[in-house]
């Protein structure tokens, strides 16, 4: 569901207050912390959604790969996870096991013990995990912790919604070779930027799903009560999710993240719409978005480069002004 | 004039109907949607073919007239 829709819809149902509760839904965090010592606090969190791709194995590491990754955007260590998995009747055996198993796979490449689940039978298929992770309690990364003076690192290429759509329109629109890399960014585990970020003293973090970037900085600087300036020539997008947007294959959630954050964006004269449409394309299993004080940028983007994170600095962090993000070029 | 009823679909299945019927390459198309998705993406394939749009809203229903 959109953003606006589900806030709407939860504004009544305020949070009881305990004071081990580090982290509710409050301020929009992709997972709750529950502090159980003064060493460790446990991360609970799910995401489930039906098949983006063809191949079940694959789509079970996407899948996976998505669910684990609120953890890592919360600073913690993913460990446990059930599957949560609904089962359309023309699955085959081979079709249900091929999920389970690129879940699996994705959850040992992890370090995660998946130690059930539910299964249900449904119209359409959907597959998910419900993932516990630790952390300390004083290392938790919030989405709405950005400093002014932070710079933001972004650590996976947009556009994956857009291609995805234009793919299903015409296979012919998007190549063999592109879709595959597409799918294998979604697969990818952001462990591994993770791992590199947790070196550093990192203000803020938060992964780009749903919401796209767009989206997903309007949390960031709201909560932080904060501003972030995009330099836009400087965001990784696959150049050919603009020619798919310029065609028309701009996924609906994009428009619903754009009506979402509408009067917030300062808009930047002479951006072509196609580069905007990818800054509000829903991304399945994106990348994490990283605060942290500009002086240490540099650094971190170095070593997620060598590690082979498809990463870059994105823009940066100014104490709030009239709108929450601003465009440059 | 070459209309085209794509009501009660939804993206991206609106646009690949526009894009099938403009390989004719006639001079006026008339297309009816029914959601605001399928307004914007088709507005935006139409232009950057070189034609232009005007939208008007009738009962609900999104109705594109695109002309070279």
């Amino acid at each position: 569901m959109g953003a606006g829709t589900l806030s709407e819809m939860l504004k009544d149902m305020k949070t009881p207050y305990d004071p081990l509760l580090l982290v509710g839904y409050d301020t929009a965090d992709d997972a709750s912390v529950y502090k159980i010592t003064d060493d460790v606090a446990v991360i609970n969190t799910t995401d489930f959604f039906p098949p983006i791709v063809d191949d079940p194995y694959l789509f079970g590491q996407i899948a996976a790969a998505n669910s684990i990754s609120d953890v890592y955007a919360m600073g913690g260590t993913p460990k446990l996870a059930l599957n949560v998995m609904a089962v359309a009747k023309e699955m085959s055996k081979e079709d249900i096991r091929g999920v389970l198993a690129g879940g699996y796979d994705k959850a040992m490449e992890a370090g995660v013990i998946i130690t059930g689940g539910h299964t249900i039978n449904c119209k359409e298929p959907l597959y998910g995990l419900a993932v516990t992770g630790f952390v300390h309690p004083d290392k938790i990364l919030s989405n709405s912790a950005a400093k002014p003076g932070d710079a933001l690192i972004l650590t996976k290429r947009l556009g994956t919604g857009i291609l995805t759509t234009a793919r299903k329109a015409d296979e012919t629109l998007v190549s063999d070779r592109l879709i595959q890399t597409v799918y294998r960014q979604m697969a990818t585990l952001n462990k591994y930027a993770a791992e590199i970020m947790l070196k550093y003293p990192v203000s803020s973090c938060t992964d780009i799903t749903g919401f796209g970037l767009m989206g997903h900085c309007y949390e960031m600087a709201d909560g932080s009560h904060t501003s972030i300036h995009i330099k836009s020539s400087k965001v990784p997008v696959y150049k050919e999710a603009l020619e798919m947007a310029d065609m028309g294959f701009v996924p609906e959630g994009a428009y619903n993240n754009r009506r979402h954050t509408d009067g917030h964006i300062c808009p930047c004269e002479g951006m072509p719409l196609a580069l905007e449409d990818v800054f509000y394309d829903p991304q399945t299993s994106g990348g994490l978005l990283i605060a942290l004080p500009k002086e240490h940028a540099n650094k971190c983007l170095a070593e997620m480069i060598a590690a082979g994170v498809d990463a870059a600095v994105i823009g940066y962090v100014t104490e709030g002004m009239d709108y929450h993000i601003y465009l440059e070029k | 004039m070459n209309t085209l009823d794509a009501r009660g679909l939804s993206c991206p299945e609106p646009v690949v109907m526009i894009r099938k019927a403009m390989q004719s390459k006639e001079n006026a198309y008339r297309i009816v949607v029914d959601n605001t998705t399928a307004t914007e993406n088709i507005s935006r394939f139409v232009k950057n073919q070189g034609y232009n749009v005007v939208v008007t809203q009738e009962n609900g229903d999104y109705v594109l007239d695109i002309t070279k």
